[in-house]
C-alpha cells in the first residue's frame, strides 16, 4: 500500500477546490480528484455567479448562514486568488403592489441572517441606477453586499493555489467505490485504481448521494433541478446592475446580470428532471427564461444572443445543504446537496469541513510555507499599450492574437496550458482565457486552437478534445479515406 | 518604446476588398500605402476557397479563390503597396491613429491620412440561432470546416448534416463528399435557397444530396460529440410543426446561416450603421459617417461575389486616397437611398449626384423574396418613376445591381430620396 493521504477529496468544484486550499494550508497530505479532464466541469461552470447577499435562505439553515458567512470571505479570497469579483450589489425588483409586501419579508428575512446594509428603494431611484429596467419597477430591495464573480476562475484559482501549496490534483479519475476496513471508510476506488486516505471527503455535486449511498448512508436525496441562460453579446443589451423578480417558493427567479466580463447573462428558470447529466437547453425553457427577463427588461433583443446553456443544481431531499460526518461511516465527510448559493458559500463551506475533520480527530498543523497569494498570468486585452508591448518584448507569443472577438494571445494560451492546473482541452481554455467566449464563439479561433494544443501537448490533432475523450474535434487528415462513414 | 509609423492610406484587412482598395489609393497617387492582415498571408477568406467561380466580372476568368486573390497580392507588391502581415488591428482612434500588435514589432502606434476598413464578415453561430440541445464537439461553422478542410488538411468529421443553404454550407458539402464524408442532408428554414443557384446545382444536385427547405434543425444530441440532430419541418412562420420531427445520425453539423459583418472597431469609433446590414452606412464613394474614414467589401454588406467586393474596393482605394491627399470633392447635394417593395436593403445608403460627373454609379441591393418570373427594378426620386429595367427573376440569395447613368443627374440633384423598388410588371 501507497503512504496513503490524509485526505482525500472527491469532486473538483468550487466547493471541493475550496475544500482542497482550506487543507493546503496545514501540515496534511491531499489529493483532489475529479471525473472529468479539468476541474470546475460540473455545476460551478454553469451558474449565475452572484455572491448573494444572504437575504433569501431560512433563517436558521446551514445555507443561511454559510452564505452570509461565505460572502464576507470574498473581498479577501478574491484579492488573495485575483479573482474577477465585483461587490457591485443588488436589487430585488419589485413589479406590483404584491410584490412590494415580498420585499418586507425578504428584507426582514436578510435581517434574520445578519445581512448588513440593506435597503429598501422607490421605483423611481431602481430606474436611475438602471435605466433599463422595466418602466413599471415600483421599488426595489438594495442589497450592497451582494456581488458578482467569475465562477470559473475562482475554482480554477483555489485549485492552483491549493495545488502550488502542495495538494494533488488527479483529473480524468472517478471514483467508483469507496473502500471500508473494519467499519471505517479508507480510501475510494477509482477507474485508476485505489487510493488510501484517512479522510474521504464527498464533495462530488450531483452524485454526492449516490457515493453516500455506497457508504451504506441512505436517506438523502439529490435532484438534478436545471436551469437554462442566455448570453448577450458585450457590445449590446448591457445591463450594470444585478436585477432579481420577486422569488418563488423554488427558486429566486428569471434574473438579469451582467458578468465580470461585461456581457448580460438572463436566466436560470427551474426544471426538475431526472438525468443528471442532461443539460441540454429545451426550446420552453428558453422561451420562459427569455420571457421571464423581459419582465424586468423589456427591451433585450434575440438578436443579441450569443450564447445558450444550462446548469444544474443538486438540490437536496432536506432543502438544506448537508454537512456532516455520518455515524454509519466514519471516515466520510459528506458535503451534498450544495444547490445555491454553494457558489458564495464555498469558502464559508471549506472552513466548516475543516472543523469537521478537526472534531474527528484530524490534526491540523499549520506550514511555515503556505502561501495564500496565486497570480494571474497576465491577461493582454486588459493592459495598456505600453504594458502589452513590454509584455510582447519579453515573449513574442503575447503579440500573436488568436482570439479575434476576445483579444486572446498565443502568450496567455500556452500559459493556460502549462499553469499548475493544467488546461488540456479547449473548452478548460476557454475558461480560463475568455478564449472562444465571445460573439464569434470560436469559429475563428478553433483551427489554431486544436494547433497549438497539438503542439504544446506533443499530441496529433486527431487526439485534442473539446472537453476529454470522445469529444475529439477531427477525425482523421483529408486524403486518408478510411471507409469508415456508414454505421 | 511604442512603435510609430506613418502612412497616407491605411487599409485594415487583406482580403479582395482591402487588395482593390490599396492598389487603387496607390493608383490614384496616394505615397504610402499600407495593408494591415491578422493573417499571415494576404488574400482574406479566398485561400480557403479552393474551389472555382471567381473573377468571371473583372478578370473574365473563371479562376479558385487562391488564383484570383494571388493576382490582386502580385499587383498589390507591384504597386509598392507596403504591408504588415501577422498583425491586427486592435484600436483605432478618431484622429486616425491606430494601434496593431504582432509578435515582432509588439504595439504598433500607426497614424492614417485615411483610413479603409474590409475587416470582412464573420460567420453566425449556434449560439446566436440558440439551437436547443446539448453542446458537444462537432458543431461547426461551415467556414471553420472549410479552414480545417481545406488550410490544416483534417477532417471535422465523418456524417454531416448541414443547417442552412448558404453558398459557403453547399460548397463545403460537395467538398466533404469529395473527401469520402457522408453529407445527410442540407436543411433550410426558409421555402427558398439563401445561397447562389449555381452552387446548388453544381454542389448538392450533382453530388445527390438533399435539400430541405421549410426545414431547420430542433435539437442537438449527444454529451460528448454529435451524435445525431432532430429535424423539423417548419410553417410560414418559423414554427415547427408537431409530428414531423426526424432524428438524423450524424457526427458533425454544419452551420450556414449567414455572415455578419465584422464591425468591432467601426462601432467602437461610433461610426453610424445600418441595422439591416450590420456594416457602415456609406455613400457612392464607400466613405463613412466619420471623415477620413471609408469601407470596402464584406465589412459594408455581405456579398455574393467576390467581383463585386474587388470594384467596391476600388472605389473605397480612391476616395481614401483623394481625403489623404486633400483632394477629396467638396460635396453639396446628397439625398438618401430608400429601401422600397421588396428591397431588403440598398448600398450606398447616401448618394451625391455630382458624382455622376465621373461616370456611372452602382447600386446593389438584395430582394426579401424570391421572384421567379419576370420583375422590374424601379427608381423613384421623391416618389416620381425616373428609371426601370427589367431582371428574369430576383432571389434574396443573388445581389441586383443598378447602374446609374450620368444623364439621370438632372433628375436626381434636386431630390432629397431615391426609391429602389423591385415590383411584378402590373
Ligand atoms: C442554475 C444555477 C444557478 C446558480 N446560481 C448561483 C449563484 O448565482 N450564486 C451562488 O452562490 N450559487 C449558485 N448556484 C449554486 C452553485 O453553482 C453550486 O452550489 C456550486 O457550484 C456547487 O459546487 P460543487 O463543487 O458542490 O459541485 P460541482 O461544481 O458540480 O462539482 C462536483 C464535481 O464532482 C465531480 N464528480 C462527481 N462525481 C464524481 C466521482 N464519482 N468521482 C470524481 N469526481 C466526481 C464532478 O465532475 C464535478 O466536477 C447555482 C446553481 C445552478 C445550477
Ligand atoms: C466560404 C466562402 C465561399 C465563397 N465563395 C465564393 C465564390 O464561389 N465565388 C465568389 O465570387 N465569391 C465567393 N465568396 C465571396 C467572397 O469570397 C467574399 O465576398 C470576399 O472574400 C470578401 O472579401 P473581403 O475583402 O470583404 O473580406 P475577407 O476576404 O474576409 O478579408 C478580410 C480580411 O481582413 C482581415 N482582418 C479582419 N479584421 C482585422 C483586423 N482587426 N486587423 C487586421 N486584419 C483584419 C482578415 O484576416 C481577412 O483576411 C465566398 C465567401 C466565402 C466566405
Amino acid at each position: 500500500m501507497d503512504d496513503p493521504y490524509d485526505v482525500i477529496i472527491v469532486g473538483g468544484g468550487v466547493v471541493g477546490c475550496f475544500i482542497a486550499r482550506a487543507l493546503s494550508r496545514y501540515r496534511v497530505r491531499v489529493l483532489l480528484l475529479e471525473r472529468e479532464s479539468d476541474v470546475c466541469s460540473g455545476t460551478s461552470k454553469a451558474n449565475t455567479a452572484i455572491v448573494h447577499a444572504g437575504y433569501d435562505a431560512k433563517p436558521g439553515t446551514l445555507k443561511a448562514a454559510l452564505n452570509v458567512a461565505g460572502n464576507r470571505m470574498y473581498d479577501q479570497v478574491c484579492a488573495e486568488l485575483d479573482v474577477p469579483f465585483h461587490r457591485c450589489g443588488t436589487y430585488v425588483v419589485a413589479l406590483t403592489e404584491e410584490d412590494l409586501y415580498t420585499l418586507d419579508d425578504l428584507y426582514h428575512r436578510g435581517m434574520q441572517n445578519g445581512v448588513s446594509g440593506m435597503r429598501i428603494i422607490s421605483g423611481e431611484e431602481m430606474r436611475r441606477v438602471e435605466p433599463l429596467v422595466n418602466p413599471d419597477a415600483r421599488g426595489a430591495l438594495y442589497a450592497p453586499t451582494g456581488g458578482i464573480v467569475d465562477p470559473f476562475l475562482l475554482t480554477i484559482a483555489a485549485a492552483e493555489n491549493a495545488v502550488l501549496n502542495g495538494v494533488h490534483l488527479r483529473l480524468e479519475t472517478e471514483v467508483t467505490d469507496l473502500i471500508r476496513q473494519n467499519g471505517r471508510i479508507v480510501g475510494v476506488s477509482t477507474n485508476r485504481g485505489q487510493i488510501f486516505g484517512r479522510f474521504v471527503i464527498n464533495a462530488a455535486g450531483l452524485h454526492a448521494d449516490q457515493l453516500m449511498a455506497k457508504a451504506g448512508v441512505h436517506g438523502f436525496t439529490i435532484t438534478p433541478r436545471k436551469g437554462e441562460y442566455y448570453v448577450f453579446d458585450r457590445e449590446k443589451s448591457r445591463v450594470r446592475t444585478v436585477l432579481f423578480p420577486c422569488p418563488t417558493p423554488i427558486s429566486k427567479g428569471i434574473l438579469v446580470t451582467p458578468t465580470t466580463h461585461g456581457n448580460t447573462l438572463i436566466g436560470p428558470n427551474a426544471v426538475d428532471i431526472r438525468d443528471k447529466e442532461d443539460v441540454t437547453v429545451t426550446p420552453e425553457g428558453l422561451e420562459e427564461v427569455f420571457a421571464g427577463a423581459q419582465r424586468l427588461v423589456p427591451t433585450l433583443e434575440r438578436r443579441d444572443v450569443i450564447a445558450v446553456f444550462a446548469g444544474l443544481r443538486a438540490s437536496g431531499s432536506t432543502g438544506d445543504f448537508l454537512i456532516e460526518a455520518p455515524a454509519q461511516a466514519p471516515g466520510l465527510i459528506n458535503v451534498a446537496g450544495i444547490e445555491s448559493p454553494g457558489l458564495t458559500a464555498a469558502p464559508a463551506i471549506a472552513e466548516f469541513v475543516l472543523d469537521l475533520l478537526r472534531e474527528c480527530g484530524l490534526a491540523l498543523l499549520e506550514k511555515a510555507n503556505y502561501n495564500p497569494i496565486r497570480r494571474s498570468p497576465p491577461r493582454f486585452s486588459e493592459l495598456s499599450h505600453r504594458e502589452k508591448a513590454a509584455l510582447i518584448a519579453q515573449d513574442a507569443r503575447y503579440g500573436r492574437i488568436v482570439c479575434r472577438c476576445e483579444t486572446v494571445t498565443e502568450g496567455e494560451i500556452v500559459a493556460a496550458i502549462h499553469a499548475p492546473v493544467p488546461a488540456r482541452t479547449y473548452d478548460a481554455l476557454k475558461r480560463r482565457t475568455r478564449l472562444g467566449a465571445g460573439r464569434c464563439q470560436g469559429g475563428f479561433d478553433t483551427p489554431r486552437v486544436i494547433h497549438i494544443l497539438a503542439r504544446e501537448l506533443g499530441l496529433p490533432p486527431t487526439a485534442i478534445t473539446k472537453k476529454g475523450p470522445g469529444s475529439e474535434f477531427v477525425v482523421r487528415k483529408t486524403k486518408e479515406w478510411d471507409g469508415n462513414e456508414k454505421v | 518604446m511604442l512603435k510609430t509609423l506613418s502612412y497616407d492610406v491605411v487599409v485594415i484587412g487583406g482580403g479582395p476588398g482591402g487588395l482593390a482598395a490599396a492598389i487603387a489609393a496607390r493608383e490614384r497617387g496616394a505615397e504610402r500605402v499600407c495593408i494591415i492582415e491578422r493573417a499571415e498571408e494576404l488574400g482574406g477568406i479566398l485561400q480557403q476557397c479552393i474551389h472555382n467561380g471567381f473573377g468571371l466580372e473583372v478578370l473574365g476568368t473563371d479562376l479558385p479563390g487562391p488564383a484570383y486573390a494571388q493576382h490582386f497580392i502580385t499587383r498589390v507588391y507591384q504597386a509598392g503597396v507596403q504591408t504588415l502581415l501577422d498583425t491586427m488591428v486592435l484600436e483605432v482612434t478618431p484622429q486616425r491613429v491606430l494601434y496593431a500588435t504582432n509578435a515582432r514589432d509588439g504595439i504598433l502606434e500607426i497614424e492614417a491620412g485615411a483610413v479603409v476598413f474590409s475587416m470582412g464578415c464573420r460567420e453566425r453561430t449556434r449560439g446566436a440561432l440558440a439551437i436547443p440541445g446539448t453542446r458537444p464537439a462537432g458543431v461547426y461553422t461551415a467556414g471553420t470546416a472549410q479552414r480545417l478542410v481545406n488550410i490544416e488538411g483534417y477532417m471535422p468529421g465523418r456524417r454531416f448534416v448541414i443547417l442552412g443553404s448558404g453558398d459557403i454550407g453547399m460548397i463545403m458539402a460537395r467538398r466533404l463528399t469529395l473527401e469520402g464524408a457522408q453529407v445527410e442532408r442540407v436543411l433550410e428554414i426558409v421555402p427558398y435557397l439563401s445561397g447562389l443557384k449555381r452552387n446548388y446545382v453544381q454542389c448538392l444536385q450533382d453530388f445527390g444530396i438533399p435539400l430541405q427547405l421549410s426545414h431547420t434543425v430542433r435539437e442537438i444530441k449527444g454529451n460528448k460529440r454529435v451524435e445525431a440532430v432532430v429535424a423539423v419541418a417548419v410553417d410560414e412562420r418559423w414554427q415547427p410543426i408537431p409530428g414531423s420531427e426526424e432524428v438524423i445520425p450524424c457526427d458533425t453539423l454544419l452551420l450556414s446561416v449567414g455572415l455578419i459583418p465584422e464591425n468591432e472597431l467601426s462601432r467602437r469609433l461610433g461610426i453610424a450603421m445600418d441595422p439591416v446590414t450590420g456594416g457602415p452606412i456609406v455613400d457612392e464613394g464607400m466613405g463613412t459617417s466619420l471623415s477620413g474614414f471609408f469601407a470596402a467589401g464584406n465589412v459594408v454588406h455581405v456579398y455574393d461575389l467576390v467581383d463585386w467586393v474587388t470594384m467596391a474596393g476600388e472605389v473605397a482605394g480612391r476616395s481614401a486616397a483623394a481625403y489623404a491627399l486633400g483632394m477629396a470633392p467638396a460635396s453639396v447635394y446628397r439625398l438618401r437611398v430608400v429601401a422600397g417593395d421588396n428591397v431588403r436593403y440598398v448600398v450606398p445608403h447616401l448618394f451625391h449626384p455630382e458624382s455622376l460627373a465621373q461616370g456611372p454609379q452602382q447600386l446593389q441591393l438584395r430582394v426579401r423574396e424570391p421572384i421567379e418570373e419576370k420583375v422590374q427594378v424601379i427608381l423613384e426620386a421623391d416618389g416620381v418613376e425616373i428609371w426601370r429595367k427589367t431582371e428574369r427573376y430576383v432571389r434574396p440569395g443573388e445581389m441586383v445591381t443598378v447602374k446609374l447613368m450620368p444623364d439621370l443627374y438632372d433628375r436626381l440633384k434636386p431630390a432629397s430620396t431615391l426609391t429602389v423598388s423591385v415590383r411584378k410588371p402590373r
